[in-house]
């Protein structure tokens, strides 16, 4: 088994992994860290968005082994200790969220989409988003949360 | 209590679980710490739709890495059955195979993969037999799942022959997966004395725990099942889910180990029922306004191999077939047809979706046939004052608020002026046509199987005074967790954060009914509260001991009681009262009065009340591809005096882009082999954020609140919005009309290749 390491959340890890593991497996079961969630299985409904080296993945289309070398960030790393980033905050102050379960793909998406962009369109906002689905809100309140955390976020 | 009083109840508080949703902390059940020796079970599937398995061989599979055991159909230690009425849903086939993917064993293996992996090693050999898979074939082999029903009144015959004007018509209407984010899950704990833990995405936890407990042969009481939270239900996980939890438990039982199941996202599209396929074939006179003087309409419902709900879900389209409007004379006909696919089953709104549209279509056909603007058509034929106020089933409409709202929207929207500008648009444009529309609902709100219209809650108050709060209720993202913690938390005058919501559970409220039915805030916000006053209650009267005052006195609010002049902080007075040894736990229970229903004679008041709403759409069509774009959509919905106004928005926003994607982009597709086509959202096209309306605006209806007693004067949100999206379709078939002069057959969903389709059978453009 190849072994890898990376920083995770800001902290480094490293270990053998199986080839064949996927991102997401290894993001939820060699790590624990679940807030990562798996809707489709097969790369479309977004749920599992992580940042890889500041961009968003769906940590279900790539390999562990990929990431070796690189910084991953998933919805756990997004906070500052208690201080919620402003995507989130945005998030709960909109309405952003029904069920959850497309949530932390959801934001994760939407923090790399509007980095730098803090008057980014709603046009703009929902083709970006293409790749996140959601059951629940009609997407409403979900492009209202992303323009706000854009504004929050700043240039 | 009266609305001044109220500080938690009607405010637009966030999700219970928003801060752990966008943190990555709330927990799904497959997102808990997997117990150590933990299996994962995985189904092995037939692949006919119909026939008889003659040879099993398993070998291959019980030899693949990590396969610890199997189990098969003789491994079930009780009844092999997860139905939840009629039991007829094997949860291993026995060898006789009624649909494609229908279980025929299961792998327990290390891991999940393993386990997947497995299922597909084994080697079976079949008897195929006929299968009918369209509602054509059950129908004219005459295969169903339960009798013909039907209901109505006056001479439909008669009155149909002396109409001053005729016609009649069709619809296909397409079903619809349910695409929760999370897909069926459990999880499933073996502890001492045979008991299981089962943790099941389900909303109808009681069902689950009797069925895993008559699986194993145990008693119900050796069986808990807990469910904090769902990603998402739609009805997809009130009887379906079940089975999942019965092959968990299985495979804990035989082995010892606990046992988990996640089915993939293709397996849960294919394993698991839908919303019903539906035909409607409609007979209706009306007068030259388009008043609907008598109709014959039959109802086919497509149900798949067993009954499962589809005896209630046809029921419930029947009642709906009316919507807003008072039909005269009537005959509603309805048959539940079996076919060899999997069990159609609830799906928000219940079969009541499929009616509306029935009758929506009718509409349209009249309006189109007349040449008349369809709004002039509906407002013509709603309920009106004595004589024109009795449904098809003879209940009263007594709460009939459909005429204002539609004049309050029709206005807000300014559909007149923008039905002139349609018009003109369409006069300049050859390629490009409009539609507008505007359909309303009237949505019936409780069980129509009477005895489900009951509700159990538990409330503890400990000695910090903070709140320990359960009920039967399941939280699917819905928000009825918070809404019913804002109850409580009103009932003793404190903050809502000191009101803990705990997992629901059958370990805590027993013989509960499913969160279905858009009932859930009704039910148990009801039970809680009676729970919670009772506590008061009893609070109150030991305050009024305490300060020689009266009962009637004592007052709780801003966290404090008052009595007279004097003040005691809550927990002081929680303190002092368990010292005193007063209780403070308390259960709640409510049972939904005045309801009931008459099978033989097909009447009743089936309906605590209606739940209102409407909606405009506006859409451009491109008649070279069919393709379309809703341009703008105008929502003014009824949700009584709201308990909570920013979660009853977004149950409406939701509620219509899920309605307006079933009858747009979501298409289902078999195969004459039975085999589900569309079992991925590759080919399965529910809506993304650019699918929504270029403008879409959404109010809530300001009325008197509810007319029924219901908790503090709202009305339920759950299902009603979902046949918002009926507006959609209804403009597509109006900008087809626009187009070639005659009313289309465009079928649902009205995908853009069944646009261009009806371009074409008019004759547009070819």
């Amino acid at each position: 088994m190849p072994s890898i390491s990376l920083t995770l959340n800001g902290r480094s890890v490293s270990g053998e992994v199986e080839t064949k593991t996927l991102l997401v497996d290894y993001i939820r079961e060699n790590q624990k860290l679940t807030g990562t969630h798996v809707g489709c299985d097969t790369s479309q409904c977004g749920s599992c968005v992580v940042h890889v080296d500041g961009k968003s993945v769906k940590s279900c289309t790539m390999l562990a082994v990929q990431v070796d070398g690189s910084e991953v960030t998933t919805i756990e790393g997004l906070a500052t200790g208690e201080e919620l980033h402003p995507m989130q905050e945005a998030f709960r102050q909109n309405h952003g969220l029904q069920c959850g379960f497309c949530t932390p793909g959801m934001v994760m998406s939407a923090v790399d989409l509007v980095a730098g962009n803090p008057d980014i369109s709603e046009t703009e906002i929902r083709e970006g988003l293409e790749g996140n689905i959601c059951r629940c809100t009609g997407y409403h309140n979900i492009v209202k949360s992303v323009q706000a955390g854009a504004k929050a976020m700043g240039g | 209590m009266p609305d001044t009083q109220l500080r938690e109840v009607r405010q637009p508080k966030a999700h219970d679980s928003a801060i752990k949703q966008i943190t990555g902390e709330a927990r799904y059940i497959d997102d808990q710490r997997e117990p150590a020796g933990l299996l994962h079970c995985y189904p092995g599937k037939a692949s006919i739709a119909s026939g008889k398995v003659v040879a099993m061989d398993l070998s291959a599979v019980a030899a693949a890495p990590g396969v610890v055991s199997l189990i098969k159909v003789a491994d079930i230690p009780g009844k092999n059955d997860c139905s939840p009425i009629f039991g007829d849903d094997p949860i291993i086939s026995e060898g006789q195979i009624t649909f494609h993917g229908q279980v025929i064993f299961a792998v327990l293996a290390e891991t999940r993969d393993q386990a997947r992996w497995a299922a597909q090693l084994a080697k079976v050999e079949y008897e195929e037999e006929k299968a009918f898979i369209s509602v054509e074939q059950a129908n004219s082999n005459d295969s169903t799942v339960l009798p013909d029903y039907q209901m109505g009144r006056g001479d439909v015959v008669v009155d149909l022959a002396k109409a001053s004007n005729r016609l009649q018509g069709h619809l296909e209407i397409g079903g619809q997966d349910h695409f929760y984010l999370e897909g069926h899950v459990s999880m499933v704990e073996p502890g001492e004395d045979g008991d299981m833990l089962v943790h099941c995405s389900t909303q109808h936890p009681t069902e689950a725990q009797h069925q895993v407990a008559d699986c194993l042969g145990v008693p119900h009481h050796a069986v808990e099942v807990r469910i904090r939270r769902m990603g998402g239900g739609f009805g997809g996980k009130e009887s379906q889910s079940g089975q999942w939890a019965c092959l968990a438990a299985i495979g804990a039982k035989m082995t010892g180990h606990p046992v988990k199941i996640r089915l993939d996202r293709d397996d849960d599209m294919i394993l698991t029922g839908k919303r019903h396929e539906f035909e409607a074939s409609y007979d209706v006179g009306f007068d030259n306004q388009g008043r609907i003087e008598a109709i014959d309409l039959t109802l086919l419902g497509r149900c798949g191999h067993s009954a499962d709900l589809s005896g209630a879900i046809c029921d419930r389209a029947m009642m709906h077939s009316d919507n807003a409007y008072f039909l005269p004379s009537v005959a509603i006909h309805s048959r539940r047809l079996r076919t060899h696919t999997v069990s159609n089953t609830a799906f928000r709104g219940f079969g009541g979706p499929q009616g509306v549209l029935s009758i929506e279509r009718v509409m349209d056909h009249i309006a189109s046939s007349l040449g008349i603007d369809a709004l002039e058509v509906r407002k013509v034929n709603l309920y009106g004052d004595e004589g024109r106020n009795t449904t098809p089933y003879e209940m009263e409409v007594f709460d009939n608020i459909a005429p204002e709202l539609i004049e309050q929207l029709e206005a807000s929207s300014n559909y007149q002026n923008r039905r002139a500008e349609v018009v003109e648009f369409n006069r300049k444009n050859k390629y490009l046509k409009k539609g507008l529309s505007l359909t309303p609902v009237k949505f019936g709100i409780s069980f129509t199987a009477t005895h489900m219209n009951q509700a159990g809650a538990l409330v503890h108050v400990y000695g910090d005074g903070s709140i320990g709060l359960n009920h039967g209720g399941t939280e699917m993202g819905q928000g009825l967790y918070v809404k019913v913690a804002q109850v409580v938390a009103d009932s003793f005058g404190i903050d809502l954060e000191r009101v803990k919501i705990t997992s629901t559970t059958t370990a805590k409220v027993p013989n509960t009914s499913p969160t279905a039915a858009s009932s859930g805030a009704d039910l148990n916000g009801m039970a809680a509260k009676i729970a919670a006053d009772e506590i008061r209650g009893r609070l109150a009267e030991f305050a009024a001991g305490l300060f020689q005052a009266s009962k009637d006195d004592v007052r709780f609010e801003n966290n404090e009681v008052v009595v007279g002049t004097e003040r005691l902080d809550f927990t002081d007075l929680v303190k002092k009262a368990i010292f005193a040894r007063v209780s403070l736990s308390s259960t709640g229970y409510y049972k939904t009065p005045e309801i009931q229903w008459d099978v033989a004679t097909g009447t009743g008041k089936p309906f605590f009340y209606f739940a209102y709403g409407a909606a405009v759409s506006e859409v451009t069509i491109d008649c070279f591809t069919g393709e379309y774009k809703v341009d703008r959509v105008d929502i003014l919905h009824d949700v009584g005096h709201s308990l909570n106004p920013a979660i009853d928005k977004g149950q409406i926003e939701g509620g219509f882009i899920q309605g307006m994607g079933w009858l747009t982009t979501e298409e289902l597709k078999w195969d004459d082999k039975g085999r589900l086509r569309t079992h991925a959202p590759s080919t399965y096209k529910i809506p993304t954020a650019t699918d929504t309306p270029d403008v879409f605006n959404v109010d809530l209806f300001k009325g008197d609140g509810n007319r029924a007693e219901t908790i503090y004067r709202s009305k339920a949100v759950g299902e009603p919005p979902l046949m918002l999206g009926i507006a959609v379709f209804s403009a597509l078939t109006n900008a087809v009309v626009n187009a070639t002069g005659r009313m289309p057959k465009l079928n649902a969903p009205a995908t853009p290749e069944a646009v261009l389709l009806a371009l074409r059978d008019g004759d547009y453009l070819v």
